[in-house]
């Protein structure tokens, strides 16, 4: 045989690991080296190493960038082996990243314009466009200025400009978006959340007190139980599946609940089916099973949540309403839903939970009616199949036993998407699964920094770190504050929303400086006011825009022409703005919407702007992920051609506006005037690091505080220094401590080091609040400060402090009456909410049929849909519910491959090549009753518009028995749309309506009604 | 027993997330070719001269009426007596030849010497393919540029969950068999795929066919 004698001609020359391929004989180079990338290796290893973080999805793995020495290009991008949430690991997405750099021929590198009726982009300058826009901005701002509502109260508020994203910029471009945004006086302020996460930080917040994910992506493999619903972390988040993995290798189960058997499902233990928008009634069975076979946590919720509490006598539940609705305004008056107080204040308290009023027992006959058989019949899923997942899941209520829930937007993008997250938070609580690791409420965001863009808030309803929009009623500074600073009688509530006199007043300061000051309310005059009652947020801004109110639109990162619910709205709503200004990395369906399916180009009198963006790699900045880590990251390449990152668009842009304002004036020019805007280097160009200092925030003068002092200039070193006085600045008060005294960026490390061994990494990048890795900690311990399950102690209270992760508050365990407090420190209460009586639909979360529903009645209540969602009334808000031309439920959803609407993705070969075009996934019954098989060409079609695209029959999806009948549900993703590969198919959101969750606007994605055939 | 490099790839850990597939066309810069929804989520269609990793699909119901979805992450499974390198080398004996150290299976410049289709047929596995343009034979190369300098194959790396780990194949085999072992407690069809005659070993839980075609031997 020949091997023998060809292994020693090709092979004897690559002895031993480690030695270069370039060191071969000559005679083994050519077998060798022929595949392309055998030199990759030797570019590869001297080439220069840059950290960077992934933009897709909000897990936000770490990447290393090489970076050629002669060209200084980026040569090859694998996931960083020393990140510890995904260890080089990366999806598809992930992997591609290369063809996210300047490499990518379809990169946008040129400013380009389109003019009035044109039909074609010019090649303009920068300078040339910023004045343009400049110039524009400043037309309509003047112009269209409002200093006084119908009230007659001064609100300094444009509304005919609005302004969309981005979840896919740094922290600091986000912040100096909401900074720039607000000295305009702009109040449609929105981006990416509003679609996206929006219910989770209203539910959570509610809920918990913090709007954000409890624990942190690694914690999942802490779990005992990992419970997938409203998600499909496996394709939509696919690193959160390592440590899932991990968790089940040391034998914890995995369970999916889904309308669609998915990638996850394929790895789960138990996967059930259940009609998409049915998650309430699926998850109120689980509460009652709970409730019923005493699976919950007593000491816990005694303790630690709001169940012993006695409710006020006027409050009741009947059909389907709760006390105080009305009808003419399709709201609740919410005075009922209150605590009997007792003489101190303080709410009244049956801890043996004995009284029918305490918040137990009125949960118990809420969900009492919840049985087997009724939540089966709404949600089609078996009984057999909720009888295991109920079982499996609630064993978690065990002191020793953690169990966590994965969701995502199959939840959120519900009419009903804040009761579906508080639905499970309760169970969460109930199970004492909240504060301890391997629990928690996982609410995994979608966009690579969109928990980062919600905490800058680019959202019309909240300032950086989740202080609230002012309202109009609001005149001073001292009525805002009185309005939004809470109060609490608890004598053991640590109620820390005191401090917001702090937050605001220093946010104040960072905006706005001297000319923020004791005597002018901190120039809190300067911030644009909405009135009592207005919403301005994503669905408000296209309406406005579709009745032409809105003149000029700025849109970065974020493409709302196929994002958008009922996106043909979204489309025809910019051909009636007078110029839109489109920032991003490539072109997109909303920069190119006037050459779009039936579009006139000429007929189109908008100009549009489109400007060349940095993509991540080619600039330095923080993202945070998901789990609240912020990671920096660093430029391993330049932006191509005349592309600038969007801190540099915007600096520059601002700086035009204040030059124009200085020199000709204009209406109320003084926030504009006034705002700091010195986040440039010696160059003059966009500074992240400066940025990012001033968030985190200043001494503006000698301070003491205790027995610390501070020197001016210094950093804060976290929020317990700042003051209501105007003696220091910060930009967010949540990014407080991310820098220490002297300077040093902790969001920068890379230390290793795991002290509790259950992957927390303290001293690897920094989370806010404080470095705190998991929220509530404080709740994983007993009254005395001992860990329930000494397994997973994150924190402990040993010799007098505490030891661990960083406490939730400093003080002492509970036990301690005079100094302890209770661990839902952002409640005033102290104590999670069971009972949860801020949110617009009623404090029990409740079933209710989407706005598009099948059914002609409830299967529980008088009560069809949400008595109080958010519908729209122009002549494309259509709705179709029961109609029989569109009897099929249908979904829509992301694949791994793609993101979002993928106006990244689709512009990658790699990823395209993997899924290239649209697809409705239906179910092999489906295909027999219509006569389609897998592979046809069929149409979707709802009341609001229709879409083409690919029939893909399964057994991953089934008909379900609903109400007694056979439903048919069918599901299709939205990553595709008309602009680019040519043949890829529209977005599924022409098909989707604008509705949405009264709480937060946030639209129903999930759950419509829509006919499928042949084509 | 064969010294060198190993590959496990437990399906029972895969998500089918195609960080693999995408890796190794990073690492290798191979093309992105144009493709068609056809009705399944594997795209491309097959293994060629663009694509040397690629993660299969297959779907259908269990006995107990339950849907099941296997993913494949198929690549060479560098034979431990590669019947390709026997037959390149009857044609062109410099066209294959196997690593001395590491075990890996590869194909040089001369391949295209040798009749595609027979090569092609006396793989068991069917991984050879052939350049369209140059003729040349082609399939995954175990990343020898990495693994000869201390890098995991791109594949190896990117993978998130575990599926896929690359290691000494006495470390490997053992690994498998006692992953085999475990699996079989729930799945009592679980294996190894030709254990003893390949580096790049599958496990699956069920029958082999049910993941592709040419899953076995």
């Amino acid at each position: 045989m020949g091997v023998t004698r060809r292994e020693f001609l090709f092979i004897s020359g690559t002895v031993g690991a480690g030695l270069a391929l370039s060191t071969l004989g000559v005679d083994m180079q050519p077998v060798l080296a022929y595949a392309e990338g055998l030199n990759k290796i030797d570019q590869v290893k001297s080439a220069r190493q840059t950290y960077s973080l992934c933009y897709h999805c909000a897990v936000t793995c770490g990447l290393v960038c090489s970076t050629d020495a002669k060209t200084g290009k980026v040569i090859n991008i694998e996931g960083d082996p020393d990140n510890p949430i995904n260890e080089g690991s990366l999806c598809a997405k992930g992997a591609a990243s290369l063809q996210m750099s300047a490499r990518n021929e379809h990169r946008l590198t040129r400013v380009l314009y389109r003019k009035p009726g044109g039909d074609k982009w010019e090649v303009k300058t920068w300078d040339w466009a910023l004045t343009q826009i400049a110039r524009k901005i400043k037309a309509v701002r003047d112009k269209e200025f409002i200093v006084k509502n119908a009230r007659g109260q001064v609100v300094n508020r444009v509304e005919a400009l609005a302004h969309m994203g981005s979840s896919k910029l740094d922290n600091e471009e986000c912040w100096m978006i909401t900074t720039a945004m607000r000295a305009l006086g702009l109040v449609y302020l929105d981006h990416q959340a509003r679609v996206c996460h929006g219910p989770s930080v209203a539910s959570l917040a509610e809920s918990l007190g913090r709007g954000s994910m409890t624990n942190h992506v690694i914690d999942i493999g802490n779990s005992d139980c990992v419970i997938v619903m409203g998600a499909n972390s496996a394709e939509a988040h696919p690193i959160t599946f390592r440590w899932a993995m991990r968790a089940k290798e040391k034998g914890a189960k995995i369970i999916h609940v889904d309308p669609r058997f998915t990638r996850t499902s394929a790895v789960a233990d138990h996967h059930a089916f259940l009609r998409a928008g049915t998650d309430v009634a699926f998850v109120g069975g689980m509460i009652k099973y709970i409730l019923e076979n005493n699976k919950y946590f007593e000491e816990y919720i005694r303790n630690y949540t709001n169940a012993s509490f006695i409710v006020d006598e006027k409050f009741s539940f009947k059909d389907g309403l709760f006390s105080g609705y009305d009808p003419t305004a399709r709201k609740y008056d919410k005075s009922s839903w209150v605590f009997k107080l007792d003489a101190n204040g303080v709410p009244e308290k049956d801890p043996t939970f004995q009284n029918p009023r305490c918040v137990l027992q009125m949960m118990k006959a809420h969900y009492a009616r919840y049985d087997f058989e009724k939540v089966s019949s709404i949600t089609g899923t078996p009984v057999e199949d909720l009888k295991t997942i109920y079982e499996v899941y609630s064993s978690t209520g065990a002191r020793d036993k953690a169990g966590v829930i994965l969701y995502a937007l199959g939840w959120t993008q519900h009419t009903v998407g804040v009761q579906n997250i508080r639905s499970f938070t309760i169970v969460q609580l109930l199970l004492g699964n909240i504060g301890v690791s391997g629990g928690g409420v996982a609410a995994l965001r979608g966009q690579p920094n969109v928990q980062g863009s919600t905490d800058q808030a680019i959202l019309a309803h909240i300032l950086p770190g989740y202080l609230k929009t002012p309202m109009a009623s609001l005149t001073t500074l001292d009525e805002y504050l009185a309005k939004n600073t809470p109060k609490t009688r608890e004598p053991q509530s640590a109620n820390w929303y005191q401090n917001t006199p702090k937050y605001m007043v220093s946010l104040l300061k960072t905006w706005f400086g001297d000319k923020a000051t004791q005597e002018n309310g901190f120039a809190y005059s300067y911030l644009p006011k909405v009135d009592d009652g207005q919403v301005t947020t994503l669905l408000d801004q296209i309406d406005k825009m579709y009745e032409g109110k809105i003149k000029g639109f700025t849109c970065v990162g974020q493409n709302p022409a196929c994002s958008n619910p009922n996106t043909n709205k979204t489309r025809k709503a910019f051909a009636k703005l007078d110029w839109m200004v489109h920032i991003n990395i490539f072109d997109n369906e909303t920069a190119s919407f006037w050459k779009g399916p039936g579009m006139d180009p000429k007929k189109i009198k908008t100009e549009v702007f489109l400007l060349p963006a940095a993509a991540q790699m080619e600039k330095a900045g923080s993202m945070s992920n998901t789990g609240r880590w912020l990671q920096w990251k660093y430029v391993a390449e330049k932006p191509p051609g005349d592309a600038l990152s969007m801190g540099d668009i915007l600096y520059r842009l601002v700086l035009k506006l204040k030059d124009l304002y200085k020199k000709e004036k204009g209406t109320f020019a003084a926030p504009i005037l006034d705002l700091q805007w010195n986040y440039a280097d010696a160059r003059g160009m966009y500074d992240s690091t400066a940025v990012a200092k001033a968030m985190n925030g200043y001494f503006l003068e000698d301070v003491t505080v205790g027995d610390k002092s501070f020197k001016k200039g210094q950093c804060v070193p976290g929020f317990s220094y700042l003051q209501a006085d105007g003696k220091t600045s910060c930009g967010i008060w949540i990014h407080c401590g991310s820098f220490t005294q002297d300077g040093t960026n902790l969001i920068a490390r890379r230390k290793k080091d795991d002290p509790t061994g259950l992957g927390l990494y303290p001293e690897w990048a920094w989370a806010w609040p404080m470095n705190r890795r998991i929220l509530y900690n404080r709740a994983s311990v007993d009254a005395n400060g001992q860990p329930w399950d000494p397994k997973r102690a994150i924190l402990k209270w040993e010799g007098g402090k505490w030891v661990g992760d960083v406490p939730d508050g400093p003080w002492p365990p509970l036990a301690d009456k005079e100094k302890g407090k209770l661990p839902f420190i952002m409640k005033p209460d102290g104590v999670a909410s069971l009972f949860g009586p801020g949110l617009a639909e009623g404090p029990f979360p409740e079933h209710y049929e989407p706005l598009e529903s099948p059914l002609a009645k409830s299967l529980i209540s008088g009560q069809l849909a949400s008595p109080v969602i958010r519908i729209f009334k122009s002549d494309c808000d259509k709705i179709a519910a029961c109609d029989p031309r569109f009897h099929f439920v249908c979904s829509t959803y992301s694949c791994t491959e793609h993101w979002c609407t993928g106006a990244d993705t689709r512009w990658q070969p790699w990823l395209t090549e993997a899924m290239p075009q649209a697809y409705v996934e239906v179910s092999k019954e489906f295909g027999e009753l219509r006569g389609i098989k897998n592979g046809d060409k069929v149409k979707v079609e709802s009341v609001r518009g229709k879409v083409e695209c690919v029939a893909m029959v399964t057994t991953r999806l089934r008909p379900l028995k609903v109400g007694g009948q056979t439903l048919h549900q069918v599901g299709i993703t939205y990553n595709y749309g008309w602009l680019f590969p040519k043949d890829c198919g529209d977005s599924a959101n022409l098909l989707t309506p604008t509705a949405g969750d009264p709480n937060t606007g946030t639209p129903e994605y999930r759950a419509f009604m829509v006919n499928v055939t042949k084509v | 027993m064969a010294k060198g490099k190993s590959i496990l790839v437990d399906t029972s850990r895969c998500t089918a997330c195609r960080g693999c597939q995408v890796a190794c066309k990073q690492w290798k810069g191979l093309p992105g070719i144009k493709t068609k929804q056809t009705g399944t989520y594997q795209n491309p269609p097959d293994l060629s001269a663009q694509t040397l990793k690629l993660v299969r699909f297959s779907e259908g119901l269990k006995e107990n009426g339950k849907p099941y979805w296997y993913f494949f992450s198929e690549q060479c499974r560098h034979c431990i007596e590669p019947p390709c390198v026997d037959t390149i080398g009857g044609y062109a004996p410099e066209g294959a030849s196997k690593d001395k150290e590491t075990g890996a299976v590869l194909f040089g410049p001369k391949s295209k010497e040798a009749p595609f289709e027979e090569v092609r047929t006396s793989c068991p596995y069917n991984i050879p393919r052939q350049d369209e343009k140059t003729k040349v034979l082609v399939k995954c190369n175990l990343c020898i540029d990495r693994i000869t300098n201390n890098r995991l194959p791109s594949c190896v790396l990117s993978c998130p969950t575990g599926a896929m780990v690359f290691g000494e194949r006495d470390a490997i085999l053992d690994q498998a068999k006692k992953r085999v072992e475990f699996l079989k407690q729930a799945y009592p069809k679980a294996q190894a795929l030709n254990l003893d005659e390949v580096r790049v070993i599958y496990i699956v839980t069920d029958d082999p066919k049910k993941y592709h075609e040419y899953a076995v031997a």
